[in-house]
């Protein structure tokens, strides 16, 4: 049984009282004494040179302190990409500078090239509009066939709007090729994994300052690893020496990858603050945000699977052009590379996959993770040509996927696409899928909404992903230019009470109720005497943040790591209170005793001892106890899942409604269930999100056309169900302590091909030969393609 | 120009003065430091500022702060019962986890209470239409609208069926 507040307790969460009074503490509730804004001057065109701007008359506008261009940043260093990937010919990637504000030419709407620092935003707001700007428009880059085929080249330096063109595994291709060609059946699928907006509901927002007594600089930002950010902008931006730089991420509001990278805004906010000796503060509006965060998705894809004759997977190939929009985020390069190929064996235990990913550059926002990043593409594109092989050949959906389903004394389990999977149970959790869901009753369900004039469709999923990135060794090899381990400081102070450091940053994920959890089971204490510190750098040791779904795998195994310092050590001390051989003190429930007999002392005794050690091994152990663990994981985790969904169709209208939704996933151990819970719930309803509504629209000229809440879908409640979510089946991951593989991105990677196939069921019912339609699947994309059919 | 205006925020009489282009939403946040009440878009779309003005909840981004002339106006940091415990609508969300990054929040507990008060025993379908002002990114709604019908004193252990590791 679990402790009411420790591991698998689903305990409320603490941090939600400052939430629910108004009290949390977001960065643009922050305001310094003499603060200033900075307003950025943005591009209205997608390609432009950028002939002259004089910034004379704005420079005497009420409240003007100082106008910056990119002229300022040319002798500074560029947001660097996070990993380098290789093309088929093993050359390097096309790297263009990514400057602080645009130089010589802007690349996208939105692009920053120049900034005013004013009293007030709105004064600066009314100097931007006094730059007196000339910017030569060019031809849009803005389809990507277009792009590659073209000599209009986002990048001029670089002669090519092709990033890379990688191939994985490269010394399967002439294999993948042969099977194809040699196979039984093929099922052969063109689809597009459409471009979303991140919109976490919070704006960026940056605040810099900088003390001229001490050159001390401080970030204050929305960033989802500050310390990754710290060492953006001292080795590769600003060259600020690190230990000069304190970056603070507070109260972030939601996340979902857009908060990872290091945008130009902060870099800014720092320069600025430096110059003037002020706090520096920018707040993206929802407008901005649209133009600037990155955006998610956006793949091309061609997608073939090979069968033979008794349904048993031969082959995957992917042909996919990926956008990386104008200029490379700092995963961009990774997140369709190394997160997706390797994901392109699925649940199955297909011999070949074969994987081409070219990446290009064009005039629009960068293009980097959300939520899934990498995986959700690799899902979509396998559980959708599975379900129309499925149809084609006359097979149960959900019986090919078993056929070809990893089975459980197969583990570890090597993949076709590179992979070590460590543990599953994908029958299990399928079967799981059909009870929960009531599969049974769907036939009965389809009769009502027929008999309404509605058409009903059933769908499934199942899918596999991977988490808990990464052995550092391993992703050093495939291009990372940074270890990603975690880190933890457990300090136990004299008085017996905790105060945790982690590296990994909570913006909604209530990491600062589930780390307690996890320290509290092991010290037999109470969680509410342990609290967590995050989110600023100068307070924890280090730390690569949050994404992934990696906190928990990763850093919550560092956790582990230093708490099992803390027992070790302070079972030296209770030996020496106790008067005995360390070897015979026993430690449980918050209790050092000595076997076999009833001498004992408390947790908080050992630590009052280790503050006063008046009677103390001195010569042996030091004073203190606080214990520091850096992890750096053995392999990746692997989440695993079965979906399905109901949705009625109308057939007058198109509009689609998803009206059941169900949820089974194997997380590896849970430690707070309510709270992965709500993961799911997140990661569904964005997954949803993107099936049915939401939808990045550029026109040719490289305008955003869907840059508010009144043009861009976002899902809101009544467009979503109740969902039914299950983790009864999970399988222990075997390589880290805590058995926990990850949850933060399962929803919205399973969800939306269980939407698509749905739909495409409720098509076939309908008597219409309908194999696929792109998301989103609006009504009028669902009509037409009804009108459209035979 | 600038105008003296005079309302009560949150109970207290409160006396700003403030430009003709202010939004209630910014004297709120920048000159009462009233933290709570967010912004989240620039088109009247997301909820995240949503207060009360005279018992009616509005949209804080869109209100002059001069039109609050005279009114009463309470916000997310007036709503904790007096000794400062949670309400019954923020102990809901608490409770089923109703929350995760807590931006929206504030707008979502000042919209329940003007829900809970026209209707105070919504069925599922009124809650979700009444959220229509009101974009979650987070817990994709299944929590808010579990946690608002359990705060009208439904009981919402059969609404949705969640199998757990038991
Ligand atoms: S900030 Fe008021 S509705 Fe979005
Ligand atoms: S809890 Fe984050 S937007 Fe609703």
């Amino acid at each position: 049984m679990p402790k009411d507040d420790g591991i698998g307790a689903a305990t409320v969460r603490r941090e939600d009282v400052r939430f629910l009074t108004g009290r949390g503490r977001y960065s643009d509730d922050i305001k310094a004494y003499g603060e200033c804004a900075a307003v950025f001057a943005r591009s209205n065109v997608a390609n432009g040179t950028i002939k002259s701007i004089n910034t004379d008359v704005a420079a005497t506008m009420p409240g003007v302190l100082a106008i910056f261009t990119g002229e300022d940043f040319v002798e500074v260093g560029g947001n660097p990409a996070g990993w380098l990937i290789n093309s088929r010919d093993g050359e390097p990637m096309k790297e263009p500078k990514r400057p602080v504000l645009a130089h010589g030419k802007v690349r996208h709407v939105g692009d920053a090239y120049a900034a005013v620092i004013a009293e007030t935003a709105a004064q600066g707001r009314d100097a931007v509009e006094a730059l007196e700007v000339e910017i030569e428009e060019h031809a849009a880059v803005i389809n990507m066939k277009d792009a590659l085929a073209g000599t209009n080249y986002v990048h001029d330096e670089i002669g090519t709007n092709q990033c890379f063109d990688w191939g994985w595994i490269e010394d399967n291709r002439a294999a993948t090729d042969a099977a194809i060609k040699g196979a039984h059946h093929v099922t052969t699928l063109e689809l597009v994994n459409n471009r979303l907006v991140p919109n976490a509901i919070e704006p960026r927002c940056s605040i810099g300052d900088y003390n001229p007594g001490t050159g001390d600089y401080t970030l204050q930002t929305t960033s989802q690893n500050p310390h990754m950010t710290r060492l953006l902008i001292s080795a590769f931006v600003l060259g600020i020496p690190e230990n000069k730089l304190t970056v603070i991420a507070p109260d972030v509001g939601g996340g979902f990858g857009s908060k990872i990278y290091h945008y130009g805004e902060e870099a800014l906010v720092l320069a600025a603050a430096k110059k003037l000796g002020r706090t520096v503060k920018w707040t993206s509006d929802r407008s901005e945000a649209f133009l600037t965060d990155a955006h998610g998705r956006d793949h091309v894809t061609k997608i073939e699977l090979a069968l033979d004759d008794k349904g048993n997977f031969l082959a995957f190939r992917t042909e996919t052009l990926a956008n990386v929009g104008a200029y490379l985020s700092n995963f961009s390069t990774v997140t369709p590379t190394f997160l997706h190929g390797t994901l392109m064996a699925g649940n199955y235990t297909v011999p070949l996959v074969y994987v081409n990913m070219k990446t290009v550059f064009t005039n629009t926002a960068p293009v980097d993770a959300y939520r899934g990043a990498g995986r959700p593409e690799a899902t979509f594109s396998l559980e959708r040509v599975i379900d129309m092989a499925a149809r084609e050949i006359g097979r149960d959906p959900i019986e090919l996927r078993r056929q070809n389903f990893i089975k459980p004394d197969q583990y570890p389990f090597a993949s076709a696409a590179g992979l070590e999977y460590d543990s599953g149970n994908y029958d299990a959790l399928m079967d799981q899928m059909e009870k929960v869901s009531d599969k049974t009753g769907f036939a009965a369900r389809r009769a009502e909404s027929e008999a309404k004039g509605l058409l009903r469709g059933f769908g499934v999923n199942a899918y596999v992903e991977a988490c808990g990135i990464a052995p550092s060794n391993l992703v050093g090899i495939l291009g990372a230019r940074v270890g990603l381990y975690d880190a933890a400081t457990v300090r136990v102070n004299a008085t017996g009470n905790l105060s945790v450091m982690v590296g990994a940053h909570s913006h909604g994920q209530g990491h600062e109720t589930v780390f307690p959890q996890i320290v509290a089971d092991m010290l037999g204490i109470d969680a509410a005497s342990i609290d967590i510190v995050h989110g600023d750098t100068s307070k924890i040791p280090f730390g690569m943040g949050t994404y992934g779904s990696r906190s928990l795998a990763v850093c919550g195994s560092a956790v582990v790591r230093a708490t099992e310092k803390i027992i070790a050590k302070a079972i030296k001390i209770a030996a020496h209170m106790l008067e005995a051989e360390a070897s015979d003190v026993d430690f449980s429930d918050g209790t050092f005793s000595v076997k076999g007999t009833n001498k004992s002392v408390s947790f908080g005794e050992v630590a009052l001892k280790a503050y006063i050690p008046h009677d103390y091994p001195i010569d042996m152990i030091e004073p203190g106890l606080e214990e520091t663990a850096f992890y750096d994981p053995a392999n990746f985790t692997y989440p695993s899942g079965a979906y399905c969904c109901e949705v009625e169709v109308d057939p007058e209208t198109g509009k689609v409604r998803v009206d059941r939704m169900t949820a089974v996933d194997d997380f590896g151990n849970v430690i707070n269930p309510m709270i992965v819970t709500g993961q799911v719930h997140g990661g569904l309803g964005q997954g949803i999100g993107q099936a049915l509504v939401e939808q990045t629209t550029y026109d040719d000229d490289g305008q955003l056309l869907s840059a508010s809440y009144m043009d861009y879908a976002m899902p809101r409640a009544d467009d979503l169900p109740f969902y039914v979510v299950d983790h009864s089946q999970s399988t222990i991951c075997t390589h880290n302590p805590l058995g926990a593989k990850g949850c933060g991105e399962a929803g919205a990677i399973g969800s939306p091909p269980t939407v698509v196939n749905a739909v495409i069921d409720a098509m076939q019912s309908g008597g219409k030969n309908i194999t696929h339609i792109d998301m989103p699947m609006t009504p009028h994309r669902v009509w037409t393609a009804m009108n459209n059919a035979q | 120009m600038m105008t003296t205006v005079t309302m009560t925020v949150n109970g207290k009489s409160v006396s700003e003065t403030v430009e003709g282009r202010t939004l209630l939403s910014t004297l709120l946040r920048d000159d009462l430091r009233l933290t709570g009440t967010h912004i989240g878009c620039d088109t009247s779309q997301c909820g995240a500022c949503v207060v009360h003005v005279n018992g009616k909840a509005v949209k804080s981004c869109t209100m002059f702060a001069i039109e609050a002339q005279g009114a009463e106006v309470s916000t997310i940091e007036g709503q904790a019962n007096a000794d400062g415990s949670l309400n019954v609508i923020q102990q809901a969300f608490q409770d089923h986890h109703g929350l995760q990054c807590g931006f929206c929040t504030p707008g979502m507990v000042m919209t329940t209470a003007s829900l809970l008060k026209e209707n105070p025993k919504p069925t599922e379908a009124e809650v979700r239409t009444y959220l229509e002002g009101n974009i979650c990114r987070c817990t994709g709604y299944h929590n808010i609208v579990k946690a608002i019908m359990a705060a009208s004193g439904q009981d919402v252990s059969s609404i949705a069926a969640e199998q757990l590791i038991s």
